[in-house]
């Protein structure tokens, strides 16, 4: 139990401290950790519970970590979880915002930063692709996979409309 | 920072920045770039904890730093208000409705949704519809982010060495902003 809980908290330490930027930075870091690193969860599980994150209010990668956590070891890998990806937070801001605020506003970080964003694109990119290899599997889900990114790519959508619509053309198409 | 430091001097009782935060956390669903609206509604608008400036320079330092946009502009709030306490405040509102919603959902909801037909069929439709969620956002970010040639060239070359190498993303992360060092160092 010792060692699930210390790994899920150094995982998502390094989901918190590595997710520049918000929203989806976090999942590239979250499916390498989670999957491939550790094998806690499958690539279907995982998008489920993202989809649960994105429904539920507030930030998707706390509560990503909170399912995540809960999964693995009940609720003390749920807390321990949500505290690892929010202790960089907690750190720099409450104990180094001084130096924090410096090294941010030094143009050489501006710099490392736009770097780092475009790595991220990259990363993002792939993630959609492995994952896409379980979620697109026949050709409805294709449909739904083209239509909504057209439709995302289109206009600014809320993310909850895509989750509804995946729902009912699921509801629709599934081969039961 | 401490509240000495932005000039303004409040004394806002912790629980009414806990209350708030808790109220941001709840209430506010689509992740990080849905919540900051809102918390600027609350504590620019509403509260007039902050000014327009002061929101604006903490949203420069949220997105410049690592972690989750709404816990890091709630923290920086919280700060400016009542000090590391009133951070610790914010950081605890933000989160504290995540954990016990979503403990909800995975301890009673899930395992009875995994087990049925239709919730099979409904997680079946959302999955691609999440997948298109995360490519969107490669794009949209690529978009506003890769401005000219260097950066298109750097982000294929990133990805082409993640595929290849399949090493973790962390390091290819790392190697994006040292790389990011030289290549955006003459962009004014």
């Amino acid at each position: 139990m010792m060692a699930i809980l210390l790994s899920l908290y150094w995982s998502f330490l390094k989901v918190g401290l590595f997710t520049i930027g918000g929203g989806y930075a976090m999942i590239p870091l979250m499916e390498a950790e989670v999957i491939s690193v550790h094998g806690w969860l499958n690539a279907a599980e995982f998008l489920d519970i993202i989809a649960v994150a994105e429904m539920t209010p507030g930030p998707i990668s706390i509560n990503a970590a909170t399912f995540i956590g809960y999964t693995m070891a009940g609720v003390p890998g749920a807390l321990i979880a949500t505290l690892g990806v929010i202790t960089p937070s907690l750190v720099l801001l409450l104990l180094l915002s001084r130096i924090l605020i410096r090294v941010i506003q030094n143009p050489g970080a501006a710099n490392f930063i736009n770097g780092l964003r475009s790595a991220l694109v990259a990363l993002i990119l792939l993630a959609s692709f492995t994952l896409g290899q379980t979620a697109i599997i026949d050709i409805p889900t294709a449909l739904i996979f083209g239509l909504l990114l057209a439709a995302s790519l289109l206009r600014r959508v809320s993310p909850l409309y895509f989750i509804a619509a995946g729902a009912i053309l699921g509801l629709i198409f599934y081969p039961y | 920072m401490p509240p000495q430091d932005t000039g303004t001097l409040h004394t806002e009782p912790l629980w009414k920045i806990l209350l708030t935060f808790l109220k941001v956390g709840a209430f506010t669903f689509g992740g990080g770039y849905a919540i900051l609206p809102v918390i600027q509604q609350e504590v620019v608008e509403k509260k007039k904890w902050v000014s327009q400036k002061e929101f604006a320079d903490i949203l420069v330092i949220t997105q410049g730093m690592p972690g989750q946009l709404a816990l890091n502009s709630a923290i920086q709030i919280g700060i400016r208000l009542r000090g590391i306490p009133g951070g610790l405040m914010g950081a605890l509102g933000v989160t504290a409705p995540s954990v016990i919603i979503l403990l909800a959902i995975a301890a009673y909801f899930y395992p009875f949704l995994r087990d049925n037909d239709y919730a099979q069929a409904v997680f079946y439709g959302i999955r691609p519809a999440v997948v298109a969620l995360i490519a969107a956002a490669a794009f949209k970010m690529g978009r506003e982010i890769l401005h000219g040639l260097s950066g298109i060239a750097l982000c294929a070359i990133l990805l082409a060495l993640a595929i290849i190498t399949q090493i973790h993303p962390i390091i290819i992360l790392v190697i994006g902003g040292l790389t990011g060092l030289i290549v955006y160092k003459r962009r004014p």
